[in-house]
């Protein structure tokens, strides 16, 4: 009965609670932004970016990129390679109204929760206890064991919350630390009442377009990490690791 | 104990309720209204947040010349063409024929809250102190483009018009039969401005000829092509069903 150990099974109340908080904002966060990328499926590096201009990646998941069907370019100066414009008179597919809005109600919510967390977390000294990897664990060879038995049928099942796995040690932090902290700079960074207040967001990322295209990147590891955490979750018992994140053990 | 501890639980987020109801419902006439949808109540923590936690008077980005690039025009492209998208079909005849005439004829209505009301000429508007500025334009699409642009600020118009001490908002309405407004703090930003230069050429027909308005620290469709009319307001004007808020987006387009 005693719930402040880090090291008896079961998940925490306040780790239940923001789990499934973040869940259901990660969620609307990854429909919605799906939705605002569908409206323009092209990424680039620096500042600049657009259906006249060369992109690093066109993701096939519109038709809204139709560079033969702008009309009416014109250059602005004679000089070669100089900037121009074009009309683009079709409509294209563009849910951004609600779609926007949604996206950062549900920023916010993470934000919130996740503050809340981290917090909580390093408070509790739940994330230095359970989550962080220590030193000595990393070993090349430690790391290759715990690869090779999450390639192997799962022998034994575990118990659901800590002590966790070195991989599930290293993307939980990841997950926790590193990529959702970026993805909040970066969705920053896409603001321009926000970086006419901290320009320097601009210059570590490289630029408006840079920054939206590592919040893709961002977006992309964050799914991945869900395939392979429901693949654990039900690899483990589906139901069992359910019952322990919502009711506890 | 649960007893005990329930109580000042329970307090605690009915205060928390409260306060954030009188946050989200927009209970004064200064606010964007919700019309208790949960998006906009999302809309406006972000304009609140904004207002609250970023400094007033930050410049957004200016580029070098090098850094102008190719820039797409979306939206309306030519408002006396009934083919294209948001033909206006009170304004767009009109604009047909300041069109032909190079806008000769075309005046900038600037009233309401102001003591001298005045159409101004583009010809009085070029004569006005301009500012030329390399910024970058944020579609709200994904998309951006960097160019120069020149005009003349927005305070300095609002001022010669002698806008009211009372004044809050800035309406403004366009020959597409767009409408749509900034806070004060927009309003007066030193790189908000009425442009009718791009690039160094008369800014384009697709652009937004003879002024657009240029309002750095928000998203481009604030940034309205084709200027009308410009109406300052004592309070929040959302434009009912021609508006932004009605029509589904954000009034406040910050980010």
């Amino acid at each position: 009965m005693q719930r402040s150990s880090s090291h008896t099974r079961g998940h925490r109340r306040w780790v239940r609670i923001c789990h499934w908080l973040s869940a259901v904002a990660f969620l609307t966060l990854a429909v919605s932004g799906f939705l605002i990328l569908m409206v323009h499926p092209r990424l680039y590096l620096g500042h600049a970016g657009n259906d006249l201009m060369p992109a690093l990646l066109t993701l096939p998941i519109s038709n809204n990129y139709r560079p033969d069907e702008l009309h009416s370019r014109v250059t602005f100066t004679n000089v070669p390679g100089a900037p121009v414009t074009a009309e683009r008179n079709f409509h294209i597919f563009n849910q951004n109204g609600w779609a926007r809005s949604l996206h950062f109600l549900a920023a916010w919510i993470l934000v919130v929760v996740g503050a809340i967390y981290v917090a909580a977390g390093f408070v509790s000294r739940h994330i230095p206890a359970t989550l962080i990897p220590r030193g000595r664990e990393l070993a090349p060879r430690a790391l290759l064991q715990d690869l090779k038995n999450h390639l192997r049928p799962v022998a034994g099942a575990t118990g659901a919350g800590p002590p966790y796995g070195l991989l599930q040690k290293l993307a939980y932090t990841c997950v926790i630390l590193v990529i959702l902290p970026l993805m909040v700079a970066t969705g920053l960074t896409m603001s321009p009442a926000v970086t006419a207040s901290y320009p320097f967001l601009l210059d570590v990322f490289g630029g408006y377009q840079t920054a939206r295209t590592i919040h893709f990147f961002g977006f992309a590891a964050l799914g991945l990490f869900l395939l392979i955490h429901v693949a654990m979750v039900i690899a483990t018992g589906f139901g069992r690791q359910l019952r322990a994140m919502t009711l506890g053990n | 104990m649960q007893q005990q501890r329930r109580v000042p639980r329970r307090v605690f987020i009915k205060g928390l309720a409260s306060s954030a109801g009188v946050l989200l419902a927009g209970c004064t006439p200064t606010d964007p209204p919700t019309y208790g949808n949960v998006l906009r109540m999302g809309d406006l923590l972000t304009y609140k947040a904004h207002r609250l936690l970023l400094p007033a008077h930050s410049l957004a980005r200016e580029y070098d010349y090098s850094d102008i690039s190719s820039v797409p025009a979306i939206g309306t492209t030519n408002p006396a063409d009934p083919d294209k998208s948001f033909y206006s079909r009170e304004h767009g005849p009109v604009y047909e024929q300041l069109l032909a005439n190079r806008f000769a004829d075309w005046r900038l209505v600037v009233e309401g809250s102001v003591a001298r009301p005045h159409a101004f000429s583009l010809d009085e508007l070029q004569r006005m102190p301009s500012r030329t500025q390399i910024t970058r334009h944020t579609c709200e699409e994904g998309w951006s483009a960097i160019a120069q642009w020149t005009g003349v600020p927005l305070r300095a118009v609002l001022e010669a018009a002698g806008i009211r001490s009372s004044a809050r908002f800035v309406q403004y309405y366009a020959y597409d039969g767009w409408v749509d407004g900034i806070d004060m703090l927009d309003a007066l930003h030193p790189q908000t401005i009425l442009a009718y230069g791009m690039n160094g050429r008369d800014l384009p027909i697709s652009h937004g000829a003879p002024i657009r308005l240029r309002v750095e620290k928000q998203l481009g469709y604030k940034s309205m092509k084709f200027l009308m009319r410009i109406v300052v307001t004592d309070h929040f004007d959302d434009h009912g069903r021609r508006g932004l808020i009605q029509n589904g987006w954000s009034w406040y387009a910050g980010i």
